[in-house]
């Protein structure tokens, strides 16, 4: 009756790259928000004033007739900076360490689609230290999108300079709606990473301490199995 | 059970956290502030090391510009000043050998260029125009200013007031426009002459001016003291 356990670690320099950049992300998402209710690509998406960063608005107006705008650039310009940072390393570090290979390969459409439908079916468990095929696309396609995020931003912030790629956008405006879309693909991502991470607290008790384990059978219950 | 509540807790603080982030409070903060704006100072760093001195806006068809272009202000057009051509001088300062005042007609009586560029505003938008005008370095040169001085500054008849790096200023599409759509420029769109730059954010392009000169003391800017980055370049 040995026990075995389920564990997740987390080493600490991917713990820190994890939160620096969640962090980054939310403050460009709270303060991206604020900037693009100062001029909306689709009238009928306008942002809630409180879910967006970038001090008091009524203030910021009556002190020097800005809509609160200037605070969210300032933000947006100094977290691009932070998560370009640790973004960057994460990938190294991913690659140098073999965390990519180990733990987001392999991964493919058939065993996506299979964990998919389990998931969907909630038949799908969570084994801390394994991720299931839906979590390894998933992550793959946040790494994605993050990359996509940064080009398509810095298109929008230097079109001159960097002025071919806005083209591979379809102009100034294309990045735009680029940028926007794929900020609402990381808000889907955050709410259903976040979600799945309230069902199975232990996750991010490992992506805080750096170590998670749980109780998954005795060689007896294995045996049954 | 308190293992598993523990997280639980510890996600529940760091709602409370971003709660705290999206609200009001953190972003008026003065240490905030001046965190952020170390980071806007890096960027003016960051953007003067990648300007191209001659590497050239975009430039679109005639066609592609804009006839009723959209005016931009914290007041409304009918607030904006009237410049009288007889009474009007451009005033020049700083490190500049000749100073004497210019009148309109001597401006518009320099040589001209047209350009068909782009408006990038600090909110998202963007519009294509037709500006026509004197590129600022000819002015510069014609006036005598010392080019290697590192700033040059703009004060304007609506209480504006603007400045930008010496290598803009030189940029070849850098104008004093004259002319917005072939037209002389309307009031409202900054008569006599609006500094028009296609390498820089909208509010980089002050309208009405009144005095130029020529420093190097990095000049302030009327968004740029309510919080905007300074080198605005794109």
């Amino acid at each position: 009756m040995t026990p075995i356990h389920d564990q997740q670690l987390h080493p600490l320099s991917r713990r820190i790259l994890h939160w620096v950049m969640a962090l980054s992300i939310l403050i460009m998402i709270g303060s991206g928000w604020r900037i693009y209710n100062a001029s909306p690509i689709f009238d009928f998406v306008q942002f809630p004033e409180w879910a967006t960063l970038g001090g008091d608005v009524e203030a910021a107006l009556a002190r020097h007739g800005d809509p609160g705008v200037a605070s969210a650039i300032a933000w947006h310009f100094a977290a691009m900076w932070t998560l370009v940072i640790a973004y960057v390393l994460f990938l190294l570090w991913g690659i140098v360490t073999g965390h990519f290979r180990r733990d987001y390969l392999p991964v493919g459409p058939r065993t996506v689609t299979r964990d998919m439908i389990a998931a969907l079916r909630f038949r799908l468990e969570h084994r801390l230290g394994e991720y299931n095929a839906v979590q390894k696309a998933a992550y793959w396609g946040a790494l994605a999108a993050v990359a996509v995020m940064i080009l398509s931003g810095i298109a929008i912030w230097k079109p001159v300079q960097t002025y071919p790629l806005e083209l591979l956008f379809g102009g100034f405006q294309g990045a735009r709606v680029v940028h926007f879309l794929v900020m609402a693909g990381i808000v889907f991502f955050l709410l259903i990473h976040v979600g799945l991470t309230l069902l199975v607290p232990r996750t991010l008790l490992a992506m805080v301490v750096g170590r998670a384990t749980e109780l998954r059978h005795t060689e007896t219950s294995e045996k049954v199995r | 059970m308190t293992l598993a509540r523990r997280p639980m807790l510890r996600g529940g603080l760091s709602l409370g956290a971003l709660t705290l982030l999206a609200g009001c409070d953190l972003s008026d903060h003065d240490s905030v502030q001046r965190v952020l704006a170390r980071f806007s100072q890096w960027n003016d760093k960051v953007q003067a090391a990648i300007f191209g001195q001659n590497r050239l806006a975009p430039t679109f068809p005639d066609a592609m510009a804009v006839k009723d272009f959209r005016y931009n202000a914290w007041y409304g057009p009918e607030k904006a000043p009237r410049l009288n051509p007889a009474d009007y001088r451009l005033q020049l300062a700083g490190r500049i050998d000749n100073k004497r005042p210019w009148t309109i007609d001597e401006l518009y009586a320099l040589p001209q260029v047209s350009q068909v560029t782009r408006h990038v505003c600090v909110e998202g938008w963007s519009m294509i125009g037709k500006w026509s005008g004197t590129p600022l370095r000819t002015f510069l040169e014609r006036i005598g200013a010392d080019t290697t001085a590192r700033y040059v500054g703009f004060e304007c008849a609506d209480g504006y007031y603007e400045g930008i790096d010496m290598p803009t200023a030189l940029h070849p599409q850098t104008l004093m426009a004259f002319r917005l759509s072939d037209e002389i420029l309307p009031t409202k769109y900054g008569y006599p002459f609006k500094i028009r730059i296609p390498t820089k954010l909208g509010f980089k392009n002050p309208k009405f001016v009144t005095a130029i000169y020529v420093t190097d003391q990095q000049p302030r800017g009327y968004w740029t003291d309510r919080g905007y980055n300074w080198f605005s370049g794109i």
